[in-house]
């Protein structure tokens, strides 16, 4: 549904995007993981047409983002790191400026309004004006908004972002939900629980490029399913075990504290790179 | 090619509305102060006619231009502040139907603006003859000034852009563009000079309809002219306006 093929951006003095080619299938929760400025909303911001690639193809749905872009974007429901809700409106006027913006016939606008707001817990805030909102309504009420003209993919970038745990794991419940509609969802995000919770499959992303991917248990699972963390010296030294009581036999051997856990997503991204995630 | 203009028009009428008595509080504040201090303070008359009559027209041109203009402003606060402006451009909305849809929202203000300025006018006195010219002249006015005000808006890399080309743009052309004094008093070098400027030409076509006299039609078409130019620099500029 969302095919990259060696998409390169170039910012002033850098690269944003250094050949990142990946596939994600439809129906698939696929989650695009990176530190802060490894290029994850550059990569939404081309298949959304806010920014052109400097080279490679962008397709969804087998379309072309640059040659056919009104085609693909009709494709998608975009939700922006950033808030982006009309504050001076209502959600409803906002869903249904929406609606239009995607072409739909007044009827349908309404009816699609309703029902994206209801699967998102907000029909009860249609008529609120935005700027009364909370973080968390107002994230719910965006994404809602994508979903009104049923976009066969949908791009979360940060979705939860700023917001408290239990807003988060209500979002997470709602991002499940959709996917039971048949959408594609490509989220980025720097939340190693969301990505492990919700992800079918994941991509690492450093510096521009792809450095990682495949599904959290298979990726976790390559290096073990037991971590023990420990001082040495002045740095935190991990090892990874297949077996609970091998970690902690070596746990116990070692001449200071240690913490025993499971392994989770930023263990691997820190073995592919040498660097932590945040 | 122009789809999705309606609902970028429905959004700026819906704004206009919410904001009601405010924006049109607003844009009654320079017409009438200028109307108090010009017209009514320093009262006299031109060619021996009250100079509140050769006034007027000349406001109501000044006003659908600074409130055309003022559609880049809003452009600006959606796009580097509300990021409504990405909303936008994440849909199937061609830049055409964008400019489009702006463009006839900064018409309808300058409109607007200009009808409460002949309004103004009238509680001071003035009756001009508003007739289809009048009113095309100024829509021709205001479908310049918003189509640049659009295309710049998407040139600019913040507020404090906008806010100067306002200081030199327009603010220049409010005061020299004809509508406080007759331009062809002025030294033929300088006459010339502000014959490039489009609201010159606004000012004479609106104060020639409005006093009945004689219309060439070169204003109209000089605006008109502009006006397509203004709208595809606006086109191609949307175009641009990605990162």
């Amino acid at each position: 549904m969302i095919d990259l093929e060696n998409i390169t951006k170039r910012f002033v003095g850098a690269n944003a995007l250094n050949g990142v080619s990946l596939r994600v299938g439809a129906g698939e929760i696929f989650a695009y993981l990176g530190p802060n400025g490894a290029g994850k909303t550059t990569t939404i911001r081309i298949l959304t047409g806010l920014c052109a690639p400097d080279g490679g193809r962008a397709l969804v749905g087998g379309v072309d983002v640059v040659a056919q872009p009104t085609v693909a974007k009709a494709l998608c429901g975009v939700v922006s790191q950033a808030v982006n809700l009309d504050q001076e409106l209502t959600v409803a006027e906002n869903l249904d400026i929406h609606g239009r913006l995607f072409g739909m016939p007044p009827g349908l606008r309404e009816r699609r309004a309703r029902e994206s707001l209801e699967r998102l817990d907000v029909a009860d805030r249609a008529d609120s004006p935005v700027r009364e909102l909370s973080g968390g309504y107002k994230r719910r009420v965006m994404i809602a908004r994508a979903l009104m003209h049923e976009p066969r993919v949908l791009l979360l970038d940060e979705p939860t972002v700023g917001l408290d745990p239990a807003v988060r794991r209500r979002l997470w419940a709602a991002i499940k939900r959709i996917r039971e509609t048949g959408a594609t969802i490509l989220l980025t995000t720097h939340y190693i629980e969301e990505a492990e919770f919700l992800a079918d499959r994941v991509a690492f992303l450093d510096a521009g490029r792809v450095v990682a991917l495949g599904a959290p248990r298979e990726l976790m699972a390559r290096l073990g399913d037991w971590a023990v963390d420990a001082l040495n010296g002045e740095e935190l030294r991990t090892d990874f075990f297949n077996d609970r009581g091998e970690a902690q036999t070596f746990g116990a051997g070692l001449p200071g504290p240690f913490s025993l856990r499971r392994v989770n997503l930023e263990d691997v991204f820190l073995r592919v790179t040498g660097r932590k995630l945040a | 090619m122009i789809r999705g203009w309606s609902a970028v028009y429905y959004r700026e009428a819906l704004i206009l509305r919410r904001r009601g008595l405010k924006t049109l509080a607003s844009m009654c504040v320079s017409p009438l102060l200028y109307l108090l201090a010009f017209g009514w303070a320093m009262s006299g008359t031109l060619d021996d006619s009250p100079y509140l009559r050769f006034l007027v027209p000349g406001l109501a041109a000044m006003s659908s231009m600074t409130q055309s203009w003022a559609i880049a402003a809003d452009i600006n606060i959606a796009r580097f502040y509300w990021r409504i402006f990405d909303e936008v451009q994440s849909a199937p909305v061609a830049p055409m139907g964008y400019v489009l849809g702006e463009v006839l929202a900064g018409m309808t203000r300058g409109l607007a603006a200009a009808a409460l300025t002949v309004g103004l006018g009238l509680a001071f006195g003035v009756r001009p003859w508003c007739g289809p010219a009048f009113w095309l002249a100024l829509a021709l006015n205001s479908f310049f000034f918003a189509s640049l005000a659009v295309g710049l808006a998407m040139r600019i890399k913040s507020h404090a852009d906008q806010a100067m080309l306002t200081n030199f743009v327009i603010t220049p052309m409010a005061f020299l563009g004809g509508t406080f004094f007759p331009v062809e008093r002025l030294p033929e070098w300088a006459h010339t000079l502000l014959l490039l400027l489009p609201l010159t030409h606004a000012t004479r076509a609106a104060r020639a309809a409005a006093t009945g006299a004689t219309l060439p039609p070169t204003p109209f078409f000089l605006l008109g002219g502009a006006g397509v130019a203004a709208f595809v620099f606006a086109v191609r500029s949307v175009a641009k306006a990605r990162d």
